[in-house]
């Protein structure tokens, strides 16, 4: 029964290429929802694994098995197995923890004192431009939404991709995206195989807005063209810029301006498959969890002799 | 006129627009110029009012030319907060994890495969 709780803890190695390949083959929107989902599944899932594995060790110890009330040694696997078990899920959910709250405080301190500024100056409409050599546009979601886009890439977009750009921004605001960065974020938190799942939800959230924003211009063309022009321009830029991976595969805005050129597919026949699998990922997940939580509460209620074995 | 499809746009993003026009001149421009740059169909009064609207809210300054007002954005307070701002935000690396961005750093390949991808439809 333990090794059924390990099935929550390796489940999320299976989901960065399934996110992938759902990212290929839903829309954009449905594959976040989907990717976003199965992730916080299996986020909590885990957490949950770790956190039966150290309740499990902790009434091995005297002093807690007392405090449990247990009036028979609790039946567990060897103890061979149970104590590093245990030990490792403390350290485990330890880093979870601290990262988290790291993560978390370092993110909304930053946010809000942008979101400060931001609110503290009239705008025109929702545009905040920033006076910069450098090529850069966001989303800074709040009440009011706003757009930052630097001046530098203003001046590389012409009026019509400039829309585009404001279109896919206001996309951005208008779907809620954050909230789906933030929940990637969190998740990747809590179980290192989902980190590579981060790079997915960004890339269905940018095809998301970018399919919004072609659809509001009414140029799927132009809106390619405005993101391409957008990238080579912050290359130009002569800024300083993070190292890369030598000959990593085609990055997110290649497939971005890809995508938007072809022209868009009926969904092909592996669609309902992907969606299956992912379904069972989680389900499969949550039993599991499930299970082995019940059987170690079983497992404790016979040791609190409240039920015979 | 008065009932294109740009006309019936949220001021709000008509603002944005006639700003980003100004931005992207660089040099101060008269409602007919920023008409003209837009490229969209916006009458020209209602280009006149956006900006006169602009002016008022103090984000864009504007100066005689001709008969009328050339109009250029307004760098001081305004632009120094949105500069503030977008430091706070800078200063973490990891930008990245709570905004989306527009585009993300490309590596050389992408840059090629981008270059090709614009060739047929670039001017």
């Amino acid at each position: 029964m333990t090794a059924l709780l390990l099935l929550p803890l390796l489940l999320p190695y299976a989901l960065p290429a399934l996110a992938r390949r759902a990212l290929d083959r839903l829309a954009p929107m449905t594959a976040l929802w989907a990717i976003i989902a199965v992730a916080v599944v299996l986020a909590v899932c885990s957490l949950a694994a770790l956190g039966a594995f150290v309740l499990t060790g902790l009434l091995e110890l005297p002093v807690f098995a007392a405090l449990g009330e247990l009036v028979h040694p609790l039946h567990t696997a060897s103890d061979v197995l149970v104590v590093p078990a245990a030990v490792t899920s403390v350290g485990v959910l330890a880093v979870c923890a601290a990262t988290l709250v790291r993560s978390v405080l370092r993110q909304t301190r930053a946010f809000r004192a942008a979101r400060t500024e931001a609110g503290r100056a009239p705008a025109a409409g929702d545009l905040c431009v920033v006076d910069s050599p450098r090529a850069d546009a966001y989303a800074l979601p709040g009440r009011p939404h706003r757009i930052v886009v630097t001046t530098a890439m203003l001046r590389s977009l012409d009026a019509a991709e400039r829309e585009a750009l404001f279109a896919h921004e206001r996309a951005h605001n208008d779907g809620g995206h954050h909230y789906f960065l933030a929940a990637a974020e969190l998740a990747a938190h809590c179980h290192p195989a989902l980190r590579r799942v981060r790079a997915t939800v960004r890339l269905a959230a940018e095809r998301a807005a970018d399919e919004a924003a072609a659809t509001a211009v009414g140029d799927r063309r132009l809106t390619a063209r405005a993101i391409a022009r957008a990238a080579l321009a912050g290359q130009a830029g002569g800024m300083e810029r993070p190292d890369f991976v030598p000959g990593a595969a085609t990055g997110p805005v290649p497939r971005r301006v890809q995508a938007l050129l072809s022209t868009p597919r009926v969904p092909p026949r592996a669609a309902p498959w992907i969606a299956a699998l992912l379904i069972a990922c989680t389900g499969v997940s949550c039993l599991a969890s499930t299970t082995g939580m019940l059987d170690f509460h079983h497992r404790v209620e016979v040791a609190q002799g409240e039920e015979s074995g | 006129m008065a009932d294109s499809k740009d006309e019936r746009r949220p001021a709000g993003e008509l603002e944005a627009s006639v700003m980003a026009a100004l931005w992207a001149a660089g040099v101060p421009q008269t409602p007919g110029q920023v008409q003209q740059s837009l490229g969209a169909d916006l009458a020209r009064t209602t280009v006149t009012t956006i900006l006169t609207r602009l002016y008022d809210k103090g984000v864009v300054g504007r100066c005689r030319q001709g008969r009328g007002f050339a109009y250029f954005p307004v760098q001081d307070a305004q632009g120094l907060t949105a500069r503030r701002m977008h430091t706070e935000l800078d200063r973490d690396n990891d930008r990245e994890t709570v905004l989306a961005r527009f585009v993300a750093q490309l590596s050389p390949d992408d840059e090629r495969v981008l270059r090709d991808l614009l060739e047929p439809g670039e001017r």
